[in-house]
């Protein structure tokens, strides 16, 4: 039996930014994983992230990470996209602020 | 302090403008990511969890007020208004846009300061003891000898692409605050039975994936053989340092490999073979900027002020107790400004805070400011009289922690928060165990004691020299701590070793706590330190103290 694909988004960094970003289900590039695309299928999410690897004017880095999801979309599955997803912990920068506003997470 | 030449100020305007055309091609879409990022990282910029990372070099972690001002500047300006001073006398700006930071590198040529060789496969940022000059127990300022090797180092050509990262660092005190041993070549500034000064030269040390201490290559160098020699050793590691892989491509593993008798021959050789190549005007160009470095004009004052203040403050006594230390100047002391206020993140200044500092070491010190590897910032020069005056404005901006040397004095590194390498996060857990000591209100009790943190292998926090270190690992998809204890990072360099399983990010603080408790038991008096306690009784109570459900099945 094969095993079982675990759901991924695909990520990366925003060239000019440096800001974490995630593919949306329209191909454009989302700065909140909570709008990103939960790809379910392996051979899917293979096809993506080569294309995301050929927008290299937009996206750095790009990878697939596991997700799950949550009631309004995508979360993260590991601690590290976690913060990826937040921004660092021990001050109230990155995306958390733009969580606190939420007009200011608008698309890329 | 040095300042820069015409040539200097070209050179770095030039890099600038390359770097300015290559960011532009990269932006649009004419550079791949691929062939961007060797350069971007020639130019000290990172790519990071949440933005770039720009890495600024303080050589030898000697910044004047302008200087620091700058820094504050081009944090507000193009970053979040912080900047973070790391172990290896840099400052990180966390934020940067990429295409600001040729702007931003610009500002920095503006007061002779630059992100050239911060990252890469070369000479790194020489480091030295953030005392230099001024500590009473000096053979002789580092700086000099620092600022050659940097001169030589910078753009060297035959060293821009060694098999590794290469890290230099100097000290002229026996006390050794430069942690020369776990550098690739540590040199110690030395004088020998003759009375003259030269230089013992350590080679291989190196942290990380494999601790290592340096060994001695030479005991004792004569002064006008320095460039030379370390040109000899880096061109040895070049031709015989290993590139097939990169965990093992440092010197410690080409020491390890080869053994230090056959470096030495080979280094020997090639040493022979330089030596008629430095016809001395190195030695002239020392001397020029040994000139740059003559100590300041100390005053003589009255010390009633300072007195007064120590006798009636107890305060202020506690700060001066744990900050201040010997200056070879009569009436002197050395002033360690804490970047480490109980629950702030270790080594974060924010622009104000820069400011503050920068105006306290124009009015009182001599407009002299250092960067320690220990992520705070120094006023090398103070007369005694104005400590008062220098406590209060720090105190009024939240910088004058009396914790210099104590348990909540940690080095973090910027772990999973924001560093791409990270296993698990580093900050909070500094914070946290600074809280809790700070709640018990037993660090001064606690007296001299290393907490060091790294949050992945790589240990830029140099948890393997903490009295105890702290690792952070993923393991299952969580974080988790490893302990190691008896590491120190004074002359004679030893590297913890782990203590046992790892602990949850929840219980680390926990066992931290036990640990100390049973330090304060254990220990002979209050004169006796955690280190020393540790050497004296061994691991078992310490180890005791951390699994007790573990001793207690063993005494079962
Ligand atoms: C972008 C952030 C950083 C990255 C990617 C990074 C990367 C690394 C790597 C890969 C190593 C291991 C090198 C080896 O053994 O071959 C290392 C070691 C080290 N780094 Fe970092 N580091 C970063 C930030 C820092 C910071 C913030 C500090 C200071 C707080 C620092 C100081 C050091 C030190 C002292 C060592 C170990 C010394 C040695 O083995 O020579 N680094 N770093
Ligand atoms: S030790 Fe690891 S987590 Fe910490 S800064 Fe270095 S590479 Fe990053």
């Amino acid at each position: 039996m094969p095993r079982p694909f675990t759901p991924k988004v695909v990520t990366a960094n925003d060239l000019v930014e440096g800001d974490v970003i995630y593919l949306a289900r329209n191909g454009a590039w989302v700065r909140d994983m909570c709008m990103a695309w939960l790809i379910e299928d392996e051979a899917e999410a293979a096809t993506q992230l080569a294309l995301a690897e050929i927008q290299p004017e937009i996206a750095v880095g790009a990878y697939l990470a596991d997700a799950k999801a949550g009631p309004n979309g995508p979360v993260p599955t590991h601690f590290r996209e976690a913060f990826r997803s937040k921004g660092p912990s021990n001050r109230f920068h990155g995306k958390q602020i733009a969580h606190a506003q939420p007009e200011a997470a608008a698309h890329v | 302090m040095y300042d820069y030449n015409n040539f200097d100020e070209g050179f770095v305007r030039n890099r600038v403008g390359q770097f300015r055309a290559q960011v532009a091609r990269r932006i649009s879409g004419a550079l791949t990511e691929d062939e961007f990022k060797p350069l971007r990282l020639m130019n000290g910029v990172y790519l990071q969890l949440h933005a770039y990372m720009l890495r600024v070099a303080i050589p030898y972690g000697s910044l004047n007020p302008n200087q620091l001002r700058q820094l504050a500047m081009i944090s507000e300006r193009w970053d979040k208004g912080y900047g973070h001073w790391t172990t290896r006398q840099n400052i990180q700006y966390n934020w940067p846009r990429l295409a600001d930071i040729p702007d931003m590198l610009d500002a920095l040529a503006d007061v002779g300061m630059h992100a050239i060789q911060t990252s890469g496969n070369t000479i790194r940022n020489v480091t030295a003891d953030h005392f230099a000059g001024a500590a009473a127990d000096e053979v002789e300022d580092p700086r000099p000898t620092a600022e050659l090797l940097r001169q030589w180092s910078t753009d060297h050509p035959e060293f821009q692409f060694l098999p590794r990262k290469f890290k230099l660092a100097v000290t002229g005190s026996k006390a050794d605050r430069a942690v020369t041993k776990a550098h690739d070549i540590g040199i110690r500034i030395v004088k020998n039975d003759a009375g003259e000064v030269g230089y013992q030269i350590i080679v291989g040390g190196g942290l990380g994936r494999t601790p290592v201490v340096g060994q001695v290559l030479k005991d004792f160098l004569p002064r006008a053989d320095l460039l030379p020699y370390v040109e000899a050793i880096v061109s040895v590691y070049n031709s015989l340092g290993r590139r097939d892989n990169k965990y093992k491509a440092r010197i410690k593993i080409t020491t390890m490999e080869n053994g230090i008798d056959k470096i030495n021959e080979l280094v020997e050789t090639r040493f022979a073979q330089l030596r008629p190549l430095f016809s001395g005007v190195d030695q002239e160009h020392f001397n020029d900027i040994a000139a740059n470095f003559k100590a300041p004009e100390f005053k003589s004052a009255p010390l009633d002020t300072y007195h007064t203040a120590r006798d009636t403050d107890p305060i202020f006594r506690s700060w001066v107790d744990t900050n201040i230390a010997e200056h070879r100047a009569e009436g002197y002391g050395i002033v360690t400004i804490s970047m480490k206020a109980h629950g702030a993140t270790p080594g974060d200044a924010s622009a104000d805070q820069m400011r503050v500092i920068a105006d306290l070491a124009e009015h009182y010190a001599h407009g002299d400011i250092r960067i320690s590897h220990e992520q705070n910032v120094i006023l090398p020069h103070v007369h005694r009289a104005d400590l008062p005056a220098i406590f209060a404005t720090l105190r009024a901006h939240g910088l004058a922690t009396a914790n210099a040397g104590l348990i909540s004095d940690i080095i973090a590194c910027p772990g999973m928060d924001y560093c791409a390498l990270a296993t698990a996060r580093s900050i909070p857990v500094a914070q946290e165990i600074a809280e809790r000591f700070d709640e018990l209100k037993i660090e001064h009790d606690i007296g001299h004691l290393q907490i060091k943190i790294s949050g992945c292998i790589n240990a830029c926090g140099h948890h393997h020299l903490g009295h105890i270190g702290i690792l952070g690992l993923d393991r299952a998809g969580v974080e988790n701590y490893q302990i190691t204890l008896g590491g120190d990072a004074g002359p004679d360099t030893v590297i913890g070793k782990r203590a046992g399983p790892g602990f949850a990010y929840d219980q680390i603080v926990p066992a931290i706590e036990r640990l100390v408790l049973a330090y304060l038991d254990l220990r002979d008096d209050d004169s006796e330190t955690f280190i020393d306690a540790f050497r004296r009784l061994g691991e078992a109570p310490f180890k005791a103290a951390l699994y007790p459900e573990e001793a207690k099945t063993n005494a079962a």
